[in-house]
């Protein structure tokens, strides 16, 4: 029976969050294969199967991981052929985009990138995508034959365990990765050190803007989330600017966050912005400019300076806190 | 070396955007064209690696006519000759049909470094890169937020979100570079002069050899709807007269977050 694939992306076993997303829609839609690649990866098909892959292939090769996109291309080219699945999900992750674009020239089949949903319709797809920062939603549909690719962003889907999840079938394959072709390979991985916790994954996000005026000044938006067990995030003018790297991006070309309460400081809420954080569940804003377009978006908004205010909450929040 | 950047010209991004209600297409006329920022970080790290080695840059775009204006902000940065790809047949072209008629624009030329941006700035797919590095049989070294190149083999500190790796991947390679790699030089007087004299080659479909095989003709995808997302609803709005953070902070224990 033709079904969809899943490009489940791990890391030493474990699936990513957009992995899990993944198969959360793609079971919706029919019966789904999960792919995981490299070491680790069979560690990971079980939660790959809670959350509604009846199959998981999986291939365990170094090569995977340390060698960007052409194996995974390869391996995936090679059982699309094989089991001729309608539709191929990956996440709008480094890997997944280099992976499925690739793909789709190797193929020539549609690639649709940038979705936020998926259904079916009239025997094909129907496909959506946010344009102009989120104020417009448009439906594509594939013309190429099958499968049809789609990059879905990252939370545009909340992962949810399959009630009728089953004992995964596990395949591990084994085929040799093609060494005859240049290839990019990774030498070494660096990561910047961040406290708390991720951006991804925060319930409470603490987000500063231009506004803040100076780099020093995240020393209070640190302190603030430190108390509230919060992540710390940026307006891309603040990434520009260099006061933070952009890991700490949100919006358009940065992340897409859905915390359940947002706090923007200094953000005037323009809409490359907002599409990364208007899915938050509720959002405060603090900014000087009552015009500011953030507060067309704010459960609570306040007009003033976020020099004052923001040390005043910090006292606020400690007193309620009993310290 | 000879390095190949990838340029494309689109709606001026400062400028709010507009979708064709018919045809469900980004609006062309009307607005200021522009080369895409992003682009121009292309530009300027093709630079920086001919400045550093010698050899020479290649600006190559596909598009209307008017696209021209965007390789001619290029080669007024200092990239020495361009390639425009224009063809009626063209219009309408999705990522991989861009991606097809670049790789038979370059045929039988020979360049150490292709460069792209990571994603063009009005909204698209970010696709065409590697859609081309498949095309081309090159490996991709994508997200790149530093770039060396040097002994037969070019390095990069490739984006990640918990911080960056380092990729090496021999030469010819293609990259994909993001806004956080240099600094765009802003044309000089002297450059834009220069730029009107510098050779442009316009190609179609024809002398491509992709006659009735790109556009129109090639379409993959197509947008059939577009509709308004519900916006979401305002709360309170209220003045800092002094309270501005204990209200925050109430609020904030309403929703248990302390
Ligand atoms: C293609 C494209 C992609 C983009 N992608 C992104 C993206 O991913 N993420 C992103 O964030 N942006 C993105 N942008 C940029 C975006 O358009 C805005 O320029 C950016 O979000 C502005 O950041 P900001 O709100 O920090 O700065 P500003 O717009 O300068 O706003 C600063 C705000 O701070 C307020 N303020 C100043 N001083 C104080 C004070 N003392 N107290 C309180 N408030 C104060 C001001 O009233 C103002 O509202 C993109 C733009 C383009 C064209
Ligand atoms: N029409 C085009 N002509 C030349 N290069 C392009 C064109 N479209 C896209 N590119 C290149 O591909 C990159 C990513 O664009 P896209 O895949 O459209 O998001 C751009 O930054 C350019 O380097």
């Amino acid at each position: 029976m033709p079904g969809i694939f899943v490009f489940a992306e791990t890391s030493d076993g474990t699936p990513s969050p957009v992995a899990l997303e993944l198969l959360t829609k793609a079971r919706a839609l029919g019966p789904t294969t999960a792919i995981a690649l490299g070491p680790g990866a069979a560690k990971a098909a079980e939660a790959l199967a809670r959350h509604g892959a009846r199959k998981v292939y999986v291939h365990e090769d170094v090569a995977f991981r340390d060698i960007l996109a052409s194996p995974a291309v390869d391996l995936l080219a090679r059982q699309i052929d094989k089991d001729q699945p309608e539709l191929v999900l990956f996440g709008m992750t480094y890997d997944g985009r280099d992976v499925a674009a690739r793909l789709s020239a190797r193929l020539g089949t549609a690639l649709i990138a940038n979705a936020t949903d998926i259904a079916r319709r009239d025997g094909s797809w129907a496909v959506t995508t946010p344009m102009f920062g989120g104020s417009l939603l448009v439906t594509t549909v594939p013309m190429a034959k099958a499968p049809t690719l789609v990059l879905l962003r990252p939370k545009a889907v909340a992962a949810q365990p399959a009630e009728d999840a089953s004992a995964p079938q596990v395949e591990t394959l084994s085929d040799p990765v093609d060494s005859s072709k240049p290839v990019a390979r990774v030498l070494r991985r660096e990561k910047e050190k961040a406290s708390g916790p991720k951006l991804e994954d925060a319930a409470v996000i603490v987000s500063g803007g231009r506004g803040l005026g100076a780099p020093e000044n995240f020393k209070m938006l640190d302190e603030l989330a430190a108390e509230l067990g919060a992540a710390v995030g940026a307006s891309r003018a603040v990434v520009d600017a260099g006061w933070k790297p952009y890991a700490f991006q949100i919006g358009q070309t940065g992340k897409t966050v859905k915390p359940t309460v947002y706090i923007a400081l200094g953000i005037s809420g323009a809409m490359q912005h907002t599409v990364g954080m208007k899915g938050a569940k509720t959002i405060i804003a603090i900014n000087k400019d009552r015009e500011a377009p953030i507060f067309k978006l704010a459960d609570l908004g306040v007009v003033g300076d976020v020099h004052k205010i923001v040390p005043q909450l910090i006292q606020e929040v400690r007193s309620r806190k009993g310290k | 070396m000879n390095v190949l950047v990838c340029v494309k010209q689109i709606p001026d991004p400062n400028a709010p955007g507009k979708l064709d209600p018919q045809t469900k297409r980004l609006v062309r006329e009307g607005v200021d064209l522009v080369l895409d920022p992003g682009d121009e970080h292309g530009v300027e790290a093709g630079l920086q690696l001919v400045e550093k080695d010698g050899g020479e840059v290649t600006v190559i775009s596909m598009g209307p006519p008017k696209a021209l204006e965007a390789i001619r902000r290029a080669l007024a940065m200092g990239a020495h000759r361009g390639i425009l790809i224009t063809d009626p047949g063209l219009e309408n072209s999705d990522a991989i049909s861009t991606a097809r008629a670049i790789a038979a624009a370059i045929k039988g030329q020979s360049y150490e470094i292709i460069i792209c941006g990571t994603e063009s700035t009005d909204g698209s797919s970010g696709a065409v890169p590697a859609q081309l590095a498949e095309l081309l049989g090159l490996p991709l070294l994508s997200f790149a937020k530093k770039l060396e190149v040097g002994d037969g083999k070019a390095v990069i500190d490739r984006q990640t979100d918990e911080g960056y790796d380092v990729v090496e991947a021999p030469l010819p390679t293609l990259v994909t570079v993001t806004g956080g790699i240099n600094e765009a030089r802003y044309p000089a007087l002297r450059g834009i002069m220069q730029a009107k004299n510098k050779e442009v080659k316009q190609v179609g479909l024809k002398e491509i050899g992709l006659e009735g095989q790109a556009g129109k003709a090639a379409l993959t995808q197509e947008v059939i709807e577009a509709a308004p997302a519900e916006p979401r609803k305002a709360g309170e709005v209220i003045d800092d007269k002094g309270e501005g953070a204990k209200r925050v902070a109430e609020f904030l224990k309403e929703l248990k977050v302390i």
